[in-house]
């Protein structure tokens, strides 16, 4: 079915990239601008022989993804902010217990229920920190259609090689975009599946690992009869509340698994940022409006350049740092009051001025608003 | 009482001793449990068993099972994952009052609406005991806690009523002070195709009996024999001598399509359809 240039939505391209995955089971609960990927995974499902269920709320959803992920299947849910927030005490139990799968959240207007088809990029720092505990995470931000079906079969690919959860974080406008799309480039991209055990089940320690790497992991029925707690654990999977080495080891490791991986994590887009001399650094929907001011810019004899960031956590800092450096201004676009500038202002050298552009009514960002700093018009512009 | 068996080997014997306080019933629960897995002869590799937060929840870390301690009030939200992915799996909830009729309850109620086929066993000691006393949705109106230190406010829910209604397709009620019922009762509740729920009257001596001046373990069991009547005497008994008493024994027991042999039966009609 990817074989012809076809138009796509955006949610409908995370599913097919989530089925070209391999995709096995979704469990998720009704909310816009994420409700069509759970009405089209209802229907592919179970052509493919996959399951899915609507659980009684987002809670029950995350519960059971993880459920199924035990029992071996590439396991997916969908929501948005409210939803997202729900998600957020099991999210931290896939996170210690290394239980692949993949969230994702259609950003859309908050706090609260805010504006349910309103776009935003409000929960960037959710995604980075809405669990509790220290904990490290992984999280792809999709800027077209086309990069959601790439990026949700990279997320599958990072839940899977690490074993931890990957949040695809899309925004309404993304969401619900509509664009003509080929995708049969893609078919030959590598698949992979969660690291398996080789020992026999009596020698199988389930949490056993080097210190930057996640370990091997049995399924559930397979003969490995293993215990899996969010309790902090040792090696052999059990509660070692006493045993301070062994709890240290463990979040370090689940820190180290990914941050070694670091580089090749990174996803990123950049376009005529080598002479520019303002860099736009942008995710998501905003990244499209930062690409149109590139152009409007570059044709009013201004040296802009963009830098598209794909994988905004674990955060890129040695690409930031790298692609700054020299810079006169960095120019941060984002449908939020700076999020992601302040966490970019952090690692710029300081003689590069760090700019936020902010958006927080609903809308997508005009090119032109990002093109009005240049002339020094744009008012919701902020040196950090 | 049925031949004796050997209950270690179904225990982590490494992780003894348990964590439960002198007196309590989990453990009578959990071997009433491992009994009735012995009589079915069930496969420990295929048995899973999850777990919510709690005292009688950390019975899954002591049985040599695939075993899942989940967050607080969720073990059927994980169950169900579990059993819809790889329905030949056999899949148990065990966990206590707290965590299935409170935090849980939501999934407690779907769990028996969609009548998907897990075993869910709960621990009632009408208590938080974990935390240290606090009342929960199963404590008696009146009775003392550490939150509600003028007598409960609240009257209690009797989940079993809830579970038939919801439709749950075996309902039983048991207690600890009746072993041999109480694997029986599990025995065919794991035998159910489809959702079972076993609420198990248990005695927490050290929170809700010191709390409440029932005395200890032994007085505790003693009030479950007096306050308790089976299905069986209770239909012989007037309305009158019931008043106040507890119904044991199955409560309820019917067949309803099992949800993921339903499932199963979509998927075969899609791909068929698909072809």
């Amino acid at each position: 079915m990817t074989s012809e240039r076809r138009l796509m939505q955006g949610n409908e391209a995370c599913a097919e990239g989530a089925l070209k995955a391999g995709l096995q089971f979704f469990a998720g609960y009704p909310i816009t601008p994420s409700t069509e990927i759970a009405e089209i995974l209802s229907r592919r499902l179970p052509e493919q022989g996959g399951k899915f269920i609507q659980m009684e709320d987002e809670i029950a959803s995350m519960a059971a993804v993880i459920g199924a992920s035990l029992t071996g299947a590439k396991s997916l849910t969908a929501t948005s902010g409210p939803g997202f927030s729900l998600k957020q005490e099991n999210l931290g139990f896939a996170i210690m217990t290394e239980v692949p799968c993949v969230i994702v959240n259609v950003q859309r207007l908050g706090p609260s229920t805010g504006g349910p088809t309103l776009t935003a990029q409000g929960d960037v720092l959710q995604a980075r920190w809405g669990t509790h505990g220290e904990h490290t995470i992984i999280a792809l931000c999709p800027a077209s259609v086309e990069e959601t079906y790439y990026l949700t079969i990279m997320a599958f690919n990072y839940a899977e090689r690490f074993r931890t959860p990957v949040i695809l974080l899309m925004d309404e406008t993304i969401g619900h975009l509509r664009e003509s799309v080929q995708l049969d480039k893609y078919d030959k991209m590598k698949i992979f599946s969660r690291p398996r055990p080789w020992e026999t089940p009596d020698k199988y320690l389930p949490y056993a690992a080097e210190d930057d790497a996640p370990p091997p992991m049995a399924v559930f029925g397979e003969g490995y009869r293993y215990h899996v707690t969010g309790l902090v654990h040792d090696e052999s999977g059990f509660p070692c509340t006493g045993n301070h080495a062994a709890i240290d080891r463990l979040l370090r490791r689940l820190n180290n698994k990914i941050m070694a991986h670091q580089d090749e994590i990174t996803l990123y887009k950049d376009t005529m940022t080598e002479d520019a001399e303002h860099l736009l650094i942008a995710f998501g929907a905003s990244a499209r409006s930062a690409a149109s001011a590139v152009k409007i810019a570059r044709r009013e004899g201004i040296r802009a350049g963009l830098l598209q960031v794909q994988t905004l956590w674990p955060f890129p800092e040695k690409l930031i740092r790298q692609k700054t450096l020299g810079k006169r201004s960095v120019l941060v676009p984002e449908m939020n009051l700076g999020q992601y500038a302040r966490e970019i202002k952090k690692v710029v050298s300081d003689k590069t001025m760090v700019v936020t552009l902010s958006q927080i009514d609903g809308r997508l960002f005009h090119p032109n608003k990002i093109v009005a700093y240049f002339r020094g018009e744009e008012r919701h512009a902020e040196i950090l | 009482m049925p031949k004796s068996f050997n209950v270690n080997k179904y225990l982590r014997m490494d992780k003894m001793p348990h964590i439960w306080c002198p007196g309590c019933g989990n453990g009578m629960v959990m071997s009433a449990f491992l009994r009735a897995v012995d009589s079915l002869q069930l496969d420990p590799n295929r048995l899973v068993v999850v777990s919510g937060i709690g005292c009688s929840s950390r019975i899954s870390g002591y049985l040599d099972f695939n075993t899942l301690h989940t967050t607080h009030g969720r073990p059927l939200a994980f169950a169900t994952g579990i059993k819809l992915a790889e329905p030949t799996l056999e899949v148990v909830v065990i966990t206590g009052d707290g965590d299935a009729t409170a935090i849980g309850g939501n999934h407690f109620l779907h769990s028996c609406r969609r009548n998907i086929n897990i075993t869910l066993i709960v621990i009632n000691n009408y208590i938080y005991g974990m935390t240290g006393g606090q009342y929960s949705p199963l404590t008696h109106k009146g009775d003392f806690a550490t939150t509600a230190p003028y007598g409960n406010v609240e009257p209690e829910l009797d989940m079993c009523k809830v579970a038939e209604s919801a439709g749950a397709t075996y309902v039983a009620r048991a207690i600890t002070y009746k072993p041999v019922s109480m694997e029986d009762l599990i025995i065919k509740a794991l035998e159910n195709k489809g959702f079972s729920l076993v609420e198990i009257l248990s005695q927490c001596p050290i929170y809700y009996g010191r709390l409440n001046k029932k005395g200890g373990a032994v007085e505790m069991l003693k009030w479950q024999k007096e306050n308790t009547v089976s299905m069986k005497a209770a239909a012989q008994m007037a309305p009158s001598a019931l008043k106040d008493k507890i119904i044991t024994g199955v409560l309820s027991s019917r067949y309803r399509p099992e949800y993921t042999e339903e499932y199963e039966s979509v998927i075969q009609k899609v791909q068929e359809s698909v072809r």
